[in-house]
């Protein structure tokens, strides 16, 4: 009997981010700075 | 513990300076959110981007002090991601996206309407043979036909100028075609471009 070399796809998969993504924005995070001068607010990116 | 109440505490964490607070945030409605825009957008990049610049927005809003919706996060974040959606499909409309691909030519889209040099030769002696053709048909169709074709005359306007009716000068035109295809036809003219 011949094989079916078919794969079951999973149903209903939900996407998700990728980690390199989450990654990019917990280090955005982390660089961002936000200072406040006479009621102004800066802000500042520390790479 | 409500879901709501952990997200408080967790902007509330962040908020304070603990950046696995975020992480954990991210990770929490990462499918959600993802979710929802790829169910308004359909494309995994386009989801990706706009997943991320919700979350710059969310990461700066807070950072700068000005969230102020304490228990409603993910509304919040959905909104801005909604916002974020629908700025895309203005840009995308106001400017449609190429993707560079090897069916993608450069010519389809700058190309002029003008015929090349190949085809206007043909074009020419097409024009040239039925105009010959006309000449075999009864002057009264000759005369319908031209003004209809070559001098873009409505039938009113035929009418006015032959004195005949419009039903009249609509028989003649009708009439002038069915003869050129039989003419052609009888011929075995080909006319092709």
């Amino acid at each position: 009997m011949e094989k079916i070399y078919t794969k079951a796809q999973k149903e209903c998969e939900l996407i998700k981010a990728q980690p390199e993504t989450i990654q990019f924005l917990l280090n955005y995070s982390k660089s961002l700075k936000v200072t406040e001068a006479k009621g102004i607010k800066f802000e500042s990116n520390l790479n | 513990m409500a879901p709501q109440v952990n997200d408080s505490l967790l902007v509330k964490q962040f908020i304070d300076g603990d950046e696995r607070a975020l992480e954990a945030l991210i990770n929490k409605h990462n499918k959600r959110i993802n979710g929802f825009i790829y169910s308004k957008v359909g494309d995994r990049e386009v989801t990706e981007d706009i997943f991320q610049d919700t979350f710059m927005k969310v990461i700066r809003t807070l950072k700068r002090g000005a969230y102020n919706e304490e228990g409603k996060f993910l509304p919040w974040v959905m909104r801005i991601a909604h916002n974020l959606i629908i700025d895309h499909f203005r840009k995308t409309n106001r400017m449609p996206k190429f993707d560079g691909s090897d069916s993608y030519s450069i010519f389809s889209m700058i190309g002029d309407d003008k015929l090349n040099i190949e085809k206007q030769l043909i074009k020419d002696q097409i024009d040239s043979e039925i105009s010959l053709l006309i000449k075999e048909l009864p002057l009264d169709q000759q005369e319908v036909l031209q003004m209809r074709i070559y001098k873009d005359m409505s039938f009113k306007e035929i009418s006015d100028n032959t004195g005949v009716s419009i039903n009249t000068a609509l028989g003649r035109m009708r009439y002038a075609l069915i003869n050129l295809r039989k003419i052609i036809e009888e011929h075995n003219i080909v006319l092709t471009n």
